[in-house]
Parts: C-alpha cells; structure tokens; sequence
C-alpha cells in the first residue's frame, strides 16, 4: 500500500510539492517560523515517493526531450528498427504458426509420424516416406499395441464436393479420414453432439457418421446447434451424417490447411484391403521412454510386412528398389502437425528468418552507429553531470532509457508492420483451388517474441553508447579533448559487420532472384497461354466414351474455344503416373511417366510431332502409344522408332504390346526443376466401359482464359447432366503453381535487399558525417596549409572504403560458407557464379558512393579560416 | 542530515503519545459524532512545547519529516480539513499500527531513562 503510493506520488511530483509547500505555509498562517523551507520539502518528498522510480521517471522526461530536439535521428533509428523488428515479428508468427505451435491436443509432445527412408529415383535424393496403406497400419497397431498407440491420419487440405441438398448446390469442404481413437487419444472434446468413436471404425463403410471442426460449424452454419443430425453427400455418391463439433481450436493435423469433415478411415472402404494403396499417414503417441523399443518393433513389423508384398510384387520393380525389406524406419517428430507445406517452407522460412536477423543485426548497428554520434555530441553533457555528482550506473541509467524509448516505439511501429504482413506473405503462398489457411493468431507468443526482441534490441545498440558516455572523463571532455579516435574505431567496426550482412543478404537475393527467373523462364515444351483446364466428375458412374466425346463436342462448338480435348489430368498439374515398359525385354529405370489423352491433345497443347502421326479416334489402350524424345533416346538410341513396340503395364500386374506410332517433342510433366524423364502417352479409351472423371484441356482465343470458365462449365451441365466440372483452372496457373515458393524466396529476399542496402547506406552517411564534423578544424588546418580536395576526399574516405572492402570480404566468405544450406532450394545457379557475386558488389559500391557524396562535398566546402576560427 | 534536537530521538515517541492521547479524549467528549479528529502540524509543535513547560522545543526542520516519515511507515494517516477561513490544514490522527508502535517504544523508554536514572543515581 505505501509502496504503492510511493509510485503513485511519482506521477504526481508537481501536487506532492504543492501539498507540502501548503502544509508549511498552514504552519506559518498559525505564527510558527519555517526556517529553510526548501530543505524540508527536499527531505518530505524522498520520503513520500519512491527515488528510484523518480529517477527514472525523470531520465524519460529528459530521453523524450533529447528524442524529440534530433527529430530526423530519431525517426531514422525509429523506422529502421521498426522495419526490422516488424519483419522479425513477421518471421516469427509464420514459423511459429506451421513449424512450432504444438496442436492444440492433449499431448503434443509424444506425437510421431511413422515414416521410412526412400530414395527418388528420378532425382536420386533421399528421403522421408511418411505413408501407409491399411494392411500394414493393421500390422504396425497391432505390433506395439501394449506401448503405444498407432493411429491413421489422412492427408488433410483434402477438398472435396459435397451438398446438403440438391446436387446443383455443390460446395467445397476439405475431409480428413481419421481412426477412430484419434480423437480419444487426443483427449478432445465435443463442443456439440459426440466424436468419432473406435465404434464408428470397425467395418468398411458400416457407418457413415462425420464431426465437423468449430471452425466449420462457425464459417457455414453460424454455430447453429441444429447441425446434428444434418446430412450431406459427398462427391455424389456417399451420405454422411453429421453427428457432432469437435472442440474449438482443433482443425485438423495438416498444419497450412484446415479441415472442415472428419469421418473414419473405413469409409474408404475400397482401401481398407488393398495393401499398395498408401492414402495416410500413420501417426504413433508414445511416451519418451519407450520410443527405441517401439520403434525398432515398428521396423520389424514393416520390414515383415514388405517381406509378404514383395511376394506379389514384379521382380524388375524389386529390383529397381534394393533392400525393400530391410527399411530404415524413424519417428518423425508431430508436435506441430505434420504437412506437405511445413516439408516445401521449413527450409525457405527458416533462412528468411535468418535474412531478418542480418537485417536487425543491420538496424541496430546502425542506430548504435547513430546514438554513439549523439553521444559524442554530449560529451559535454555528460561530463557536466559526472562534474556534479552523477555516478556511472546513473548515467549508463540514461543513455540506456533513451535507447528503451526508441525500441518501445520501433516495437509499437513494427507490431503493427507484423500485424499486415505475415497474413499478406502467408497470402502469397496460396496455390490456385487450395487456399493456405494458416492459423495466426498474436498471443502471448508472439507478444513474447517481440517485447523480447526489443529488449534485446535495446540492450544490443544502447549498451555501446551507454558505456562510452558514462566512461566520460569530466576534464578531458570540458576541454574539448576527448580521445576522437577510439569513438570512431567503433563506429567503423560496426559499418564493416553493416556491410558484411548486407553483402550477404544481397548474395542470397542475387540467388534466389536467379533461380525464380531461371525457374520461370525454363521452356515447358507446350504453349500454356489461352489454355484452360476442367476436372470432370461422372456422379455414381462411368461415363462411356461416347458421352465424354459428346460433351468435348459441346464445348468445341462454343464461341472462344479453338479447340478441345481429353486427358487423364492437365500437364504439371500434381498428377502423375509411373509404371513399368520394356523394349525388347529390356525394363525401363527409373519407371517411365504415363499419360492418357484423347486424340488432339497435342495440337491442342501445341507440342510438335516430330515423327509419326497423332492418335486416331477408336484408337485404344493399350494397342498404339506415342513416346518422346528423351524415352527415344533413352531406349533406341537414334533412328525413328516409329512402327516400333513396347511392352507397356496393363491393369492387374499383366503386360500389353503397344505400336509405337508418334514421336512427340518433350514436354514437362511433373515439375520445372527435373530433367524430363522418358514419357509414354497413350489413348484414353480403353476396353473398359469408360471413365468416371478425367480432364477437358480447351485452347480459347481468349488472352484470360478463365473469363470463359462459367460459360464452359454451364454447357457440361447442359449437355450431360451427371457430368460434373468439379475443378476450372488455367495452364498457366499449373505452371505458376512450380515457382511459387521460388517467388516468395526472390520477392522477400529482394525486399529485404533493398532494406538492408538502405540501413547500410543511412549507417555510413551517419559515421561520415559525424567524423567530417568531428574532424573540421583538422580538415581546416590541412587546407590552409595547401591540401587539394582530392587530398581530403581521399583522406575523408579512404577509412571508411577500407572498411567497406573489409565487409564485403567478409560478407563474400560467409556467402560461400553458407551456400550449402540454401543449395537445395537453388536452380541453375551457384554463388561462385561471377555474375552473382558481382552485382551485390557493384550495387553496394553505388550506394557507398551515393551514401559518401554529401559528407564529402561537406568535408571539401569547408572554409579554413572559419574552421579555424571557431572554437 | 537534520541538526539534533533537544528530544534524543523522542520526538516519534511524544508525537504518537499525544495524538493518541487527543484522539481517545476527545472521542470520549464529543462522542461519535467525531469523525475525525486530529492534529495539525503546529498544533503538535506547541502541544509539545505547553506540556513540556517550554523545556522541549522542536523544530519543523525535524517536525514535518517525521511526520511524513511516520505516514508512510502507516503509523499516522492524514487528511486535509478545511477551516474557517478557507485555509487548508494537514491534521495528523494515530493508525491502529501507530498504537502498537507506542506501546513498544513507551517500554523502551521507560526501561532505558529507569536505567540511566539508576546510573545517575548510583554513581
């Protein structure tokens, strides 16, 4: 309580004063004597308010006083650090949100993703295979069942078209199959109705039953209780009923995505006994300490599990993946959540992160650049207050207080930077029909993280100058004499490390801007342009190849289309199919990719026949096949293989003769970053009755194809009715979907370049500046006796430049210390590349000179006599 | 540092005594229609001086702080009363932890002036 008063009567400084002068004066108005009146009320007041608090209120009072008397050194500090701590911020709430965040669940901690070692056979790199199929889930449960438990998640972000009333009326929600004890071993809780239980779990497709997320409850039915017992059908087909709301907060383990549906994993009931369909990941809960034996039981369970499969398996394909049964199996870490995106942006977040703290370490040396100059200024100042009694801490006290103000207000600055920005880079990330949703919410974390880092911050620029100014020798500084030189070594230390950072921010810019551009410009091999592509779905059926060549007329007769065709999916849209061929016995290594189009595809596309002909209509699988030019190379070598054969894979592990009657020039299939590998296109008819879903590929005179999207889709509908388009997007966003992560990459890195060249500009302005200043009776006394400007430039500079060669030296070499890390994300480029490495240099030399140009004509323009004069 | 008074440090001791003595006697007399019922600052003075037959004076150089002193130990509470002629006065009244402290230091006293007075007169 007097605690608290005392603190209370701090801000009250002026009425404490008041009161005790009126008290005094009360006791004269009675006829008392009040001899030196000004001792009592010094004494009254330390002992009504707390002195320490009184100090510091007062070194505030007097910061902000300072602050505001060098407004333009002030706001230059500010902003910069506000950048860099916004951007931090930024960093941070994006890792944290897909890398660290521990689910929402009861225990995060013990959550593993049960995944074994593969190696890429088209990219030859290794790595992690986190799938399962649920034969051997089945197997892994049962395995380690008295330790742990073993539970099936499917991939979330899985959106799906469902209805809840006439199938006109389809909407999109993401599904993720689960086991029936997740939610149990999750420790969740309904908020309305019941979760899926083991019960629900137990036959294939024996119980239809869906709990949707509260964020889904909230989003589409405005948190209606009356949702139980709602149904809805799924893809035309299933009928689930909705049977409760999970917990608020839980959406789902694919971290990136949300999910909207829940059902058990045994509505898949096709799956559940196939056992080379892998369609989830197997998740493990286990506790720390029996982790070893349950992961080496694990192994033992796979590795017999492969034993059996292999059985049923083709021996080239075996041979093609040497010690199958012997896998190499890990527990890869779930605390977060498990997702494609955290795999594709751990690795680009994490040197953004790391391109944000050069760019801090950059800020705050240049406002510790600046504060040092500032500080030199008030060498006089200081010394005054030591003169008269003021003790180190006290004024390491001030200059410290002075810079918590500047952080205090960059941090204010900056949360609001981070506030706009990190849902706009997440925005950035959006691949086209699948929207990121990433959940971002500032909490205490990252309240946490970016109080701390302005603490730090304030601590990192403020110590230097604080230490400097309270070492202040009263004397020596009253006389003008202070020791010039040791201020300014700092000074140029600090601008070495400024442009070592900001050389090596410039290097990875110069990388990651390469490869998009490399990336991008990497020809594709069919014109992508005026190209539009529609998933079809056949409700509850197989269309027959007459109805799918019945509505590919329909839409070949609209106004804008120039042509139209059918394939299995649309080129670098994220399907692929590999499967075996041989050519004279001979099999294929690593597999061949697989495509099935109609006939037209390749005018359509606009990729040439170089040999052969195209496919003819009635032509089916697997009789004829046209091949490109790498499967041409790859298998025969030179010479036209046209009238050639393959044998090609045919459904239930059998083999087909198929004529080769085309050469096709190579397009890409899968990604821009792989060599293209050898592809066999075959017709999409077959001898089946038909297809239940496929891809229309429509070439439109229209320069934004999608304008004609709504039309298209409309004439499907109308020319068959249980046709439906479930999916339009355009060539060109498949192609764009391939260099997204390298946009984001290039776009951050180049901002923050900028960033960081600006910082490192403003920072050698300032230490030029403050050393022309400091050094004008020198510069004075020089030309007086005959220096040409030449001379003082170069004698301004030549500190400086040295430094600014040092730093570039320097920034150079971590820049090839640190390549390795950023290797895998690069294409096509390296840092040793001459072009790479002369750009940061040539632009940092720019800004230096720009940077150097106004303190020097300073330095040049100084008059002798006045300099001499002064002082 | 305050200049030694005549009072060898008893001034929180006189102090605490007769606002303790005022508050009962005059709570006594008006009865509970006193609401609050203090000294101020001048009146303690002189309280002090008149008891004493003028041999105790004490200063307002040690006077005021103490009593800011003690308000903030919490042994005294103050509040600003208005007199007639719009003057604001500082009237001083004695905590429940201002008694307990009495008690302690009117012991100390009594039991160390007994022992100097046993000295002085055995010497």
């Amino acid at each position: 309580m007097s605690m608290w008063n005392r603190i209370r009567n701090v801000f009250r400084r002026e009425a404490l004063a008041r009161e005790i002068e009126e008290e005094l004066a009360d006791h004269r108005a009675h006829g008392g004597r009040v001899e030196r009146p000004l001792h009592i009320a010094e004494e009254s007041r330390d002992i009504r308010l707390a002195p320490w608090l009184d100090a510091v209120a007062s070194d505030v009072v007097f910061g902000w006083r300072q602050l505001r008397k060098n407004r333009a050194v002030t706001a230059a500090a500010v902003v910069s650090l506000a950048l860099a701590i916004g951007s931090a911020t930024s960093a941070f709430r994006l890792i944290d949100a897909l890398l660290l965040r521990p689910l929402p669940v009861a225990n995060p901690s013990d959550l593993y993703v049960i995944a074994t070692e593969f190696t890429d056979q088209h990219t030859k790199t290794k790595d992690w295979d986190d799938s399962s199929s649920y034969p051997m889930f089945r197997e892994m449960r049962d395995a380690v069942k008295d330790q742990a438990k073993v539970m099936a998640l499917g991939y979330g972000g899985n959106r799906q078209d469902i209805t809840f009333g006439a199938d006109t009326d389809m909407e999109k929600a993401s599904k993720q199959y689960v086991s029936g004890d997740v939610f149990l071993i999750f420790g969740l809780k309904p908020a309305l109705g019941r979760l899926l239980t083991p019960a629900d779990d137990l036959k294939p497709g024996a119980r239809p039953v869906a709990v949707i997320s509260y964020d889904y409850w909230t989003r589409r039915f405005g948190r209606d209780p009356q949702v139980i017992g709602k149904t809805f059908r799924e893809g035309g087909t299933v009928l689930y009923e909705i049977v409760g709301v999970v917990q608020e907060g839980f959406t789902g383990t694919e971290t990136g995505s949300t999910t909207d549906y829940f059902v058990p994993t045994m509505q898949n009931a096709r799956a559940i006994e196939e056992r080379q369909w892998s369609w989830f990941r197997p998740w493990i809960s286990v506790p720390e300490e029996s982790r070893l034996v349950v992961k080496e039981k694990l192994r033992a369970a796979i590795a017999n599990h492969r034993k059996e499969l292999m059985r049923s398996l083709p021996e080239h394909f075996l041979k093609s993946i040497p010690n199958f049964d012997k896998p190499v199996v890990e527990l890869l870490p779930a605390t977060a959540g498990v997702s494609g995106m955290q795999r594709d942006f751990r690795r680009p977040l994490l040197i953004l992160g790391g391109v944000i703290l050069l760019v801090l370490f950059i800020a705050c040396a240049n406002v510790a650049n600046l504060m040092t100059a500032q500080a030199a200024a008030r060498a006089r100042e200081m010394a005054l207050r030591v003169s008269i009694g003021a003790g180190r801490w006290r004024l390491i006290q001030l200059v410290l207080i002075e810079s918590a103000m500047v952080a205090v207000l960059a941090t204010i600055l900056g949360g609001l930077f981070a506030w706009w920005s990190a849902p706009f880079v997440a925005g950035l990330i959006n691949p086209p029909d699948n929207p990121v949703r990433l959940v971002l919410p500032a909490d205490w974390r990252v309240l946490g993280f970016a109080s701390g880092l302005a603490l730090l911050v304030s601590i990192l620029f403020g110590l230097t100058p604080a230490w400097k100014a309270s070492s202040v020798k009263p004397s020596a500084a009253l006389k003008g004499g202070d020791d010039p030189q040791a201020r300014r070594r700092l000074m140029n230390a600090l601008v070495a490390a400024q442009v070592a950072f900001c050389f090596l921010v410039h290097l990875g810019a110069g990388l990651f801007v390469a490869t998009f551009d490399r990336l991008s410009n990497q020809p594709v091999g069919f014109d992508p342009s005026g190209v539009l592509t529609l998933d079809l779905d056949v409700r509850g059926r197989e269309g027959t190849w007459a109805e799918w060549n019945e509505v590919a007329e329909a839409i070949r007769a609209r106004s804008g289309v120039e042509s139209a065709t059918i394939a299995g999916w649309p080129l670098m849209s994220g399907n692929l199919r590999s499967a075996s061929a041989s050519v004279n016995g001979l099999h294929l290594h690593p597999l061949p990719y697989f495509l099935e189009i109609a006939p037209g595809w390749f005018s359509t596309m606009r990729i040439p026949l170089i040999e052969g002909r195209d496919f003819r209509p009635g032509e089916r699988f697997p009789n004829v096949a046209i091949v490109n030019e790498t499967f041409v190379t790859k298998t025969f070598g030179s010479g036209n293989p046209v009238g050639k054969s393959i044998e090609i894979e045919v459904p239930r592990n059998k083999t087909g003769r198929a004529l080769i009657v085309g050469v096709a020039r190579d397009a890409r299939y899968r990604n821009l970053r792989e060599t293209i590998q050898p592809t066999v296109y075959v017709p999409l008819e077959s001898d089946k009755a038909g297809k239940s879903w496929g891809s229309l590929i429509v070439r439109t005179n229209f320069a934004k194809p999608e304008s004609l999207a709504t039309d298209l889709r409309a004439t499907v509908n109308r020319t068959r009715s249980d046709f439906r388009v479930s999916n339009t997007a355009t060539q060109l966003e498949h192609v764009r979907k391939h260099t997204i992560r390298e946009r984001l990459l290039a776009m951050l890195s180049l901002f923050f370049a900028v960033v960081a060249l600006i910082l490192a500009a403003v920072g050698l302005y300032g230490v030029l500046n403050y050393s022309v200043i400091q050094r004008r009776r020198e510069i004075g006394i020089r030309m007086a006796l005959g220096a040409q400007p030449a001379d003082v430039v170069r004698k301004v500079t030549q500190e400086v430049f040295a430094m600014l060669i040092l730093g570039a030296g320097l920034g150079l070499a971590l820049g090839l210390a640190s390549e390795r890390y950023v290797e895998t994300l690069l294409f096509q480029v390296k840092a040793t590349d001459l072009r790479v490495l002369l750009t940061p240099a040539v632009t940092l030399a720019v800004a230096a000179i720009f940077a150097a140009l106004p303190p020097t004509l300073r330095a040049v323009r100084i008059d002798p006599a006045e300099a001499l004069r002064s002082e | 540092m305050p200049k030694p008074d005549s009072l060898l440090g008893s001034l929180d001791l006189l102090v605490l005594k007769l606002l303790a003595r005022r508050d009962s006697t005059s709570a006594q007399a008006e009865g509970r229609c006193a609401r609050f019922q203090g000294m101020h600052g001048y009146a303690i003075m002189t309280a002090i001086r008149e008891m004493s037959d003028e041999v105790l004076d004490v200063e307002e150089g040690s006077l005021y702080p103490a009593l800011h002193r003690m308000e903030e130990a919490g042994w005294l509470k103050a509040e600003w009363t208005v007199r007639d002629n719009g003057r604001r006065s500082r009237v001083y009244q004695i905590t429940a932890a201002g008694r307990k402290q009495l008690g302690h230091a009117e012991t100390r006293w009594q039991a160390v002036t007994a022992a100097v007075n046993r000295i002085l007169k055995m010497a």
